[in-house]
């Protein structure tokens, strides 16, 4: 098949499910499994990409023009594949995991959910196969509106400030600040094509604007969570689990920081930002946001809130990895996008099975439940271990590039930051699993093992598994997205 | 007088006289829809006739598109003696926006009016309709500075009458409208008399000829005043900030059709008159020099942005929450020329196209929403969206093009506007561009919240509107997203008319060439 076929393909298959799920609302089991059929057959057709593409970057195709030599256009290339391999293969996790919660839970309005989950999937392979910023800048905003919905789903005050919040600042900074810089790039350079070195070096702009240039970026793309316009991310967890658990674990959040990703490596591009030391102030936000929130987070007795907290620590790894300007920070950043989705994506999971099972949500209240619930523990440990960065797990390997990356750019205060942000991870990730196994309460009403519906701790037990996986690939990842450095393998 | 040349060249084919037909197909179905006075063959009478003018300014469109421009000669009568009809590429595109939007608001009338009007009007109400189309046509496509004040005045005496008709709802129109004939009628006289100063000075009234008689009067005193007169008298009608105080009342207390007819054209064509006279009859120099662009029009531009849309946010009525942006966005359009340049002068145009489409859109779901509750308040309108689907979703597509998300119209002209504001390197006229339109996110998921997230009401008939509503909705809904994304057509009309503008005069006589731009654009 052509590869436009493919592409558009990916696009339009969870287009289609959003629409089946709307038109089959009300038979549950039909919709559910055709939903499930798309998950498969949109993954199905991401790794068809891979495979028949590689780690090349494929020829440009070009839908129309919008602006003069502003077209919407996709190709494919290393980055977008692992984003878009990423969130393809979670999605048919999370499906399962979220029929078995919604169901669990009596949640209500399933196809609105499961049809704007969909759509948001969709967002997200137009995000990573996007050759252009508008293109990228389009599907931004899609999927920041196609995941409204899912935030405010409950639709109880809570969930409506907490979305407003999520749609206020991500909607804010996009518009106030984003497009600012995308239609500055435009005006500067007279295109806003991704091409590796980065278009701004034989630009109009002048070397002071250029850190002006890409602080409107880096705030702009609110979804990377940098601090101070990280609020949404906590807001958002009103949300239904699954939604955390995809949206704020995988799709959204991680669309902002492969969004830095490109700016950083195909708009600025990464030997540009190490000349001009744009990015240098970068370092220090993307430093102080991993500490912060680190430290925020121990503060949570809300697990999904401390969760959040820790995600917006951890994309700000990414984010500090494009903000070193060494080719090592970078890749570090694109296998964190991997490692942490696999990781995090475990943690959301396995928190909404304690829920469903149990209908908690402070971590004071889960003593002993370990004991209860020994797989759901289980897997929460693998997750967070994975997420500290201790092998034999994916994420010691992303933290390890980005160390080597921080020491090549001669940054020793950034290793530092780096050990004692997995410090501030042991310390806050921890004692939950302590907690849960080696404490016991009196009042635990629960005797014996009572796990979560199998819809609800399987998937989070197959994402652990695959945080052990990915310790042994992290090395085919990284050559995989070696041309994003501009070394030749 | 005709020479034999002329005379051959306005032989009777009909192609040729598009132009007039354009005006004469309206304005003969007004006073047919009275004669005949049925009422049940008012609205298919008013429909045919829109259709066909929809035609023509489309084929009118499709023949200038290229840059050049259509002169027909009233009666055969060589200006400046005689009347002239001129269509270039800036005019034909808002003759196809008033064309267009009559035709898609006429099946939404039908319903509509029948609700908000009382039936024995009807027939006149029609026939208003169609007068006001052939004013606000006759003003856009006229060559001729005098005529632009008849047509005026027709358009502008049918606007009030159909303000009115509000009145069998809501006696409050009475005053609305009241209040809208007195301040209309002094910005047409401070129009008239801005025309007339110029007659005084110039001794013609056809556009092209007075531009040329014009040249080199920049000092004179005469001609200062009647810029002042024009730029204020037709600023009232614009609503141009601070000049806007009749059009909330207005907008609200009128029918919905006649509503979403002024919203989409009636404040453009007032700002397509004063983009006319300060570009093509005094010139782009002279308004360059007379510094109104940088210290009145801009800031006042600027001002309106924020003032009215942050009015607009405390609103607690949708459809003067929607007026109040309308008023915001007018300051987006007076920005764009303000900032004298062709891209300024695009996102302008391209501005007051997408706006009117998106303003459309919401109107009519104002009209559906009217319809099935008799209210717009907030309260009332509660939950709405979930009982109307397919009126709720065109108003939150109508709400992304007005905030400007990107995929919708309202995102194209927020894009050309700050590139014009990047190109004289304004950068923090940009920022303020896109920190203004923060506010119209506020205001429309106000709105959103209200129609989806609060109980509605128990009250009220939980019903979808009628096809007859919905349709013309979504037609405007799905033009939103449309030109949203294929910009083709919108950008190359409007860039083309900019470039004509910019021109000045010599963009009337024969069209611009590309290093005429670059000496005019700063």
């Amino acid at each position: 098949m052509e590869l436009s076929t493919l592409i558009f393909a990916s696009m339009l298959l969870p287009t289609l499910a959003m629409f089946t799920n709307l038109i089959f609302a009300k038979q549950s089991n039909l919709r559910d499994s055709i939903t499930f059929a798309a998950a498969l057959a949109t993954f199905a057709v991401v790794v068809c990409i891979a495979l028949k593409v590689g780690n090349v970057t494929s020829p440009k195709h070009v839908l129309f023009e919008v602006f003069p030599n502003v077209p919407i256009a996709f190709n494919v290339e290393p980055l977008g594949l692992l984003f878009g391999l990423v969130a393809s293969g979670l999605w048919i996790v999370t499906h399962v995991y979220a029929i078995g919660y919604m169901r669990g839970n009596n949640e209500s309005h399933h196809a609105r959910f499961f049809g704007c989950f969909s759509g948001a999937i969709a967002a997200a392979l137009g995000i990573a196969w996007s050759s252009n910023m508008f293109t990228l800048f389009l599907y931004y905003e899609i999927l920041t509106i196609s995941t409204y919905p899912l935030v405010v789903h409950k639709g109880t005050p809570e969930a409506i400030r907490g979305a407003r919040t999520y749609l206020g600042i991500l909607l804010g900074t996009s518009i106030a600040l984003q497009l600012t810089a995308v239609i500055w790039t435009y005006a500067a350079t007279n295109t806003l094509d991704f091409e590796l070195g980065g278009i701004l070096r034989d630009s109009t702009l002048s070397p002071t604007l250029v850190p002006v240039l890409l602080a409107l970026y880096a705030f702009g793309i609110g979804k990377a969570a940098l601090m101070p316009f990280h609020r949404w991310l906590p807001a958002a967890m009103v949300a239904p689990t699954p939604v955390s658990a995809l949206l704020h674990a995988v799709a959204v959040v991680k669309a902002g920081v492969f969004t830095m990703l490109k700016v950083g490596i195909y708009i600025f591009g990464i030997d540009f930002l190490a000349e001009t030391g744009s990015s240098e102030w970068l370092m220090w936000i993307a430093a102080y946001t991993i500490v912060a929130s680190s430290v925020i987070a121990m503060q949570q007795d809300n697990l999904k809130k401390r969760l959040a907290y820790s995600t917006v620590s951890q994309l700000s790894y990414i984010t500090l990895g494009m903000a070193l300007a060494t080719q090592m920070g970078a890749l570090g950043g694109g296998l964190h996008i991997a490692t942490h989705a696999m990781g995090k994506i475990t943690l959301f999971m396995c928190a909404g099975a304690i829920y469903v099972a149990t209908h908690k949500t402070e971590i004071s209240q889960m003593t002993g439940l370990g004991r209860t619930m020994p797989i759901t523990f289980m897997a929460f440990g693998v997750g967070a271990l994975s997420i500290i960065g201790l092998p034999p797990l994916g994420g010691s390997w992303s933290k390890w590039y980005l160390m080597i990356g921080a020491a090549d750019a001669h940054q020793q205060i950034m290793i530092a930051v780096l050990m004692i942000s997995s410090l501030l991870n042991v310390a806050y990730l921890m004692p939950i699993i302590g907690r849960g196994f080696y404490r016991d309460d009196a009042t635990n009403p629960y005797s014996g093992v009572r796990e979560a519906p199998v819809f609800c701790w399987l998937p989070p037990a197959a994402t652990a598994f695959g945080c052990l996986v990915l310790f042994f690939f992290a090395g085919r990842i990284i050559d995989f997205l070696m041309p994003i450095t501009g070394i030749v393998p | 007088m005709a020479t034999a040349s002329e005379v051959h060249h306005t032989a009777l084919t009909l192609t040729d006289h598009l132009p007039i037909l354009q005006i004469l197909i309206p304005f003969c179905t007004a006073p047919l829809i009275v004669f005949i006075g049925s009422k049940s063959l008012a609205w298919p009478m008013a429909f045919i006739s829109s259709l066909l003018s929809l035609i023509i300014a489309t084929t009118l469109l499709i023949s200038v598109s290229d840059g050049s421009y259509i002169s027909y000669k009233l009666g055969g009568w060589v200006p400046p003696v005689g009347i002239e009809y001129r269509v270039d590429a800036t005019n034909a595109f808002i003759l196809f926006l008033i064309a267009a939007t009559a035709t898609v608001v006429l099946p939404f009338a039908l319903k509509s009016v029948n609700h908000e009007v009382p039936k024995r009007n009807h027939t006149l109400f029609y026939a208003c309709f169609m007068l006001c189309i052939t004013g606000l046509m006759g003003v856009v496509i006229t060559g001729d500075a005098f005529n632009v004040f008849v047509f005026l005045e027709i358009s502008s005496l049918s606007t009030y009458v159909l303000v009115s008709q509000g009145s069998h709802r809501d006696k409050r129109a009475l005053t609305a409208a009241y209040n809208y004939l007195i301040m209309g009628t002094i910005g047409a006289t401070f129009f008239v008399i801005g025309i007339g100063f110029l007659y005084m000075t110039t001794g013609t009234l056809n556009m092209a000829d007075m531009a040329d008689r014009l040249r080199g009067q920049g000092d004179n005193r005469t001609v200062q005043a009647a810029f002042a007169f024009i730029v204020v008298g037709m600023g009232l009608k614009a609503a141009m900030y601070p000049l806007h105080l009749w059009l909330p009342a207005a907008y609200k207390f009128a029918p919905s059709a006649v509503t979403t007819l002024l919203a989409a054209t009636a404040t453009k064509v007032a700002i397509y008159v004063i983009i006319r006279f300060m570009f093509t009859v005094f010139q782009p120099d002279y308004v360059f020099n007379t510094n109104i662009l940088t210290w009145i029009i801009g800031p006042l531009a600027i001002f309106a942005m924020f003032a009215a849309s942050l009015i607009a946010v405390f609103q607690t009525n949708f459809k003067r929450m929607l007026a109040y942006s309308s008023i915001a966005q007018i300051g987006y359009m007076m920005l764009g020329v303000a900032m004298f340049s062709t891209t300024g002068l695009t996102a302008t145009l391209v501005h007051m196209f997408n706006h009117g489409i998106t303003k459309a859109a919401l109107f009519m779901g104002v009209g559906a929403l009217m319809l099935r509750i008799g209210t717009t308040f907030y309260d009332r309108i509660s939950g709405m969206g979930r009982a109307m689907p397919l009126t709720g979703a065109a108003i939150v597509i109508g709400g992304l093009s007005l905030i400007g998300v990107p995929g919708t119209a309202g995102f194209i002209s927020k894009w050309m506007l700050v590139q014009a504001a990047f190109e004289q390197h304004l950068w923090w006229l940009a920022l303020i561009i896109v920190a203004s339109s923060l506010l119209a996110v506020i205001y429309v998921w106000r709105l959103v919240e209200v129609l989806y997230l609060q109980k509605p009401n128990s009250d009220v008939t939980l019903k979808e509107a009628p096809m007859l509503i919905v349709a013309p909705m979504w037609v405007a809904a799905i033009a939103c997203l449309y030109f949203g994304l294929d910009t083709r057509f919108i950008l190359d009309a409007a860039a083309t008319a900019a470039e004509g503008l910019m021109a000045g005069s010599a963009g009337m006589a024969e069209f611009s060439t590309a290093t005429s731009i670059a000496a005019t654009d700063h």
